[in-house]
C-alpha cells in the first residue's frame, strides 16, 4: 500500500490530473472531428427538436 | 395530476405539461418578487432612509432574499419548467414519475419561501448563494435527488436513440449542483432543534470550498443549465437547427472540464496558496474559448435568417442574451487576471459583472424561452405582442444603465482605495469613496426599476395570455360538445 502515498503529494497528482484530463479532452475532439462519416451522423442529431412536430403533422394528416 | 397534450404542435404522445405550467408561472412570480427586493436594496444604498432603522429591512437581511428569489426562485423554477418540457419533447416520452415531479415543485417552492423568511428573521450561515441553514439544506437535497430521478428516469424512457445535447447540459447542471450543494454545506448542527450549525471546514479551506461552490453555481446553475435552454429554444424558435452539433458537444465537455477549477480566482491576494489562484486564473482564461464557441454556435443558428431580429422580439431576447453571454464570459476571465483583480476586487465592478451575466444572459434567455413556451402550453398566442416589444427595450435599457453605473463606480472605488499621498498615506478615507458612489447607486437603482417594470409587464402579459388560452380552450370544448 506504500505506492498509494505517491498520490498524496500534489507535485505528483497535479501533472497526473492534467495529463488525464488533457488526453480525455483530445480523445473527445478526435471522436467528434476525426471521421467524416461520424461527423455527418452527429450533425443529423441537430433535427431532434423538430421531430415531434413532424410526428404531430403526420398524425394530423 | 392533470394530463395535457402539448397544444401548439399536438404531438402524438401525451406529456405531463401540468408540472411545466406550474413551474413556469412560479418563475414569473419569483422574478417580480426577487427583482422588487433587488430594486429595494439598490435604492437603500442610494437613499439610506429606506432602511427605516429596522433590522428586518436592512440591506444585510434583504440581499440574500433578493439573490435567492432571483437565482433559485426565478432562475431555478424556469430551469425546472424548461428542462421538464425539453426532456419530454426531445425524448418523446412522458415525465417519470408524476408524483415525484410534483414533489419537486412543492418542495422547491417551500425551499424558497423558508429561505426568504429565515433571512428576514436573521438566520443565515453566511455562505454566498448558500445562506440557507441546515434544515433547509436537507430539504434542497431531497428535492434535488428527486429531480435527478425524474430527469434520468425520463431519459431512460426515451423513444429517441440519441440524447439531444440540451439534455446533456441540463443533466450536467443537475449532477454538478448536487455535488456542490452537498460538499459546500457539510456542517454540524449545534443542536437538533437549533437552526445554527458549524461548517466542517475552517479558515482558508472554508473560503476555498465556498468559492468552489460559488463559482460553479455560476458555471453550472447559471451557465450550463441556461445553455441547455438555449440549445433547444433558439433553434426551435428560429425554426432552424443549431449551427453545429459537433461544436455543441465540444462546448459541453470543455465547460465541464474547465469550470470546476476556476473558483480560486475569487480569492486572489488572500491566504489561499498562490499556485491555487494562479491555476484558477489560467483555467478562467482557457474558458473563454468554449464560452465563445457556444455563443457563436447559438448566434450562427440564425445565419441566413437575420431578418427575424427586426421582426421578432422573442428572437431578439435570445440573441441579445447570447451577446451578453459573450460579453460577460470575456469580462470574467479578464477580471480573473491578478493585476486586474487587484483593482476590481471588492468593488462594484464585480456587482456589475455579475448582473451583466444574470440580467443580460440568464434573465434574457429565460424571458425569450418562456415567451416561446408558455403560449404553446396554453394553446394560444401572446395576449399583447406590443408589450413583449416594450419589455425587450425596458430590459435592455435597464441592463445598460446598471452595468455602466457599476463600471464607473467600481473603477472609481478601486482607484480611490489604492491612491497614496506623497507621504505614503492613503489619500482618501473609505467614507469619501462611499460619498463618491452616490450618483451611480441612484443610476443603478433606476436601471433596476427599468428591468423590474419590464418583468412586471411580462407577468401581466402572461397572466392575460393564460386567461385568453383558458377561455379559448373552454370555447373549443363547448363547441365540440355541441357538435356531439
Amino acid at each position: 500500500m506504500e505506492w498509494l502515498s505517491w498520490f498524496s503529494r500534489p507535485e505528483n497528482t497535479k501533472p497526473l490530473a492534467l495529463i488525464i484530463f488533457f488526453v480525455t479532452f483530445i480523445g473527445i475532439l478526435i471522436y467528434v472531428y476525426g471521421s467524416r462519416k461520424r461527423g455527418q451522423k452527429l450533425e443529423s442529431y441537430r433535427d431532434i427538436p423538430f421531430l415531434d412536430d413532424q410526428d404531430a403533422n403526420k398524425d394530423k394528416q | 395530476m392533470a394530463t395535457d397534450t402539448h397544444s401548439g404542435a399536438e404531438p402524438a404522445e401525451q406529456y405531463n405539461f401540468d408540472i411545466v405550467k406550474k413551474f413556469a408561472v412560479m418563475s414569473l412570480v419569483w422574478a417580480v418578487v426577487g427583482m422588487s427586493v433587488g430594486v429595494w436594496i439598490a435604492s437603500e444604498l442610494a437613499w439610506p432612509f429606506l432602511n427605516f432603522d429596522s433590522p428586518y429591512f436592512s440591506f444585510g437581511r434583504f440581499r440574500p432574499v433578493h439573490t435567492s428569489a432571483v437565482i433559485f426562485g426565478f432562475g431555478g423554477s424556469a430551469l425546472f419548467a424548461t428542462s421538464y418540457y425539453v426532456v419530454q419533447r426531445t425524448c418523446q416520452a412522458r415525465l417519470f414519475p408524476d408524483g415525484l415531479a410534483s414533489f419537486t415543485f412543492w418542495g422547491w417552492q417551500t425551499v424558497i419561501v423558508l429561505a426568504a423568511v429565515s433571512y428576514v428573521l436573521g438566520y443565515t450561515q453566511a455562505r454566498e448563494y448558500a445562506e440557507m441553514e441546515w434544515p433547509i439544506d436537507i430539504l434542497i437535497e431531497a428535492v434535488w435527488v428527486s429531480y435527478l430521478i425524474v430527469f434520468v428516469g425520463t431519459i431512460m424512457r426515451r423513444k429517441q436513440p440519441h440524447i439531444y445535447v440540451a439534455n446533456w447540459f441540463y443533466l450536467g447542471f443537475i449532477l454538478a449542483t448536487a455535488l456542490l450543494h452537498t460538499f459546500n454545506n457539510l456542517a454540524m448542527p449545534i443542536d437538533l432543534f437549533s437552526m445554527k450549525s458549524y461548517s466542517l471546514f475552517a479558515g482558508t479551506q472554508d473560503a476555498m470550498t465556498q468559492w468552489w461552490y460559488g463559482h460553479n453555481a455560476v458555471g453550472f446553475f447559471l451557465t450550463a443549465a441556461f445553455l441547455g435552454m438555449m440549445y433547444y429554444f433558439v433553434p426551435k424558435h428560429a425554426g432552424r437547427p443549431i449551427y453545429s452539433y459537433r461544436l455543441s458537444i465540444v462546448h459541453f465537455w470543455a465547460l465541464c472540464f474547465m469550470y470546476m477549477w476556476v473558483g480560486g480566482h475569487h480569492l486572489h491576494w488572500t491566504a489561499l496558496p498562490d499556485w491555487t489562484s494562479s491555476l484558477a486564473a489560467a483555467f478562467s482564461i482557457l474558458l473563454l474559448m468554449p464560452s465563445w464557441g457556444g455563443m457563436i454556435n447559438g448566434i450562427m443558428t440564425l445565419s441566413g435568417a437575420w431578418d427575424k431580429l427586426r421582426t421578432d422580439p422573442i428572437m431578439r431576447f435570445m440573441i441579445v442574451a447570447l451577446s451578453f453571454y459573450g460579453m460577460s464570459t470575456f469580462e470574467g476571465p479578464m477580471m480573473s487576471l491578478k493585476e486586474v483583480n487587484a483593482l476590481s476586487h471588492y468593488t462594484d465592478w464585480t456587482v456589475g459583472h455579475v448582473h451583466s451575466g444574470a440580467l443580460g444572459w440568464v434573465a434574457m434567455i429565460s424571458f425569450g424561452s418562456l415567451y416561446h413556451m408558455m403560449p404553446r402550453l396554453w394553446n394560444t398566442r401572446m395576449w399583447s405582442p406590443r408589450m413583449v416589444e416594450w419589455h425587450f427595450w425596458l430590459a435592455t435599457i435597464g441592463i445598460v444603465l446598471y452595468i455602466v453605473a457599476m463600471w464607473i463606480s467600481g473603477i472609481t472605488q478601486g482607484l480611490m482605495w489604492r491612491s497614496f499621498d506623497e507621504f505614503g498615506n492613503l489619500q482618501y478615507s473609505f467614507a469619501e469613496s462611499v460619498a463618491k458612489m452616490m450618483p451611480f447607486y441612484a443610476m443603478r437603482a433606476i436601471g433596476g426599476m427599468f428591468f423590474l417594470t419590464g418583468a412586471a409587464m411580462m407577468a401581466l402579459n402572461m397572466f392575460m395570455t393564460i386567461r385568453q388560452g383558458q377561455r379559448e380552450n373552454a370555447a373549443a370544448v363547448a363547441g365540440k360538445l355541441a357538435h356531439a
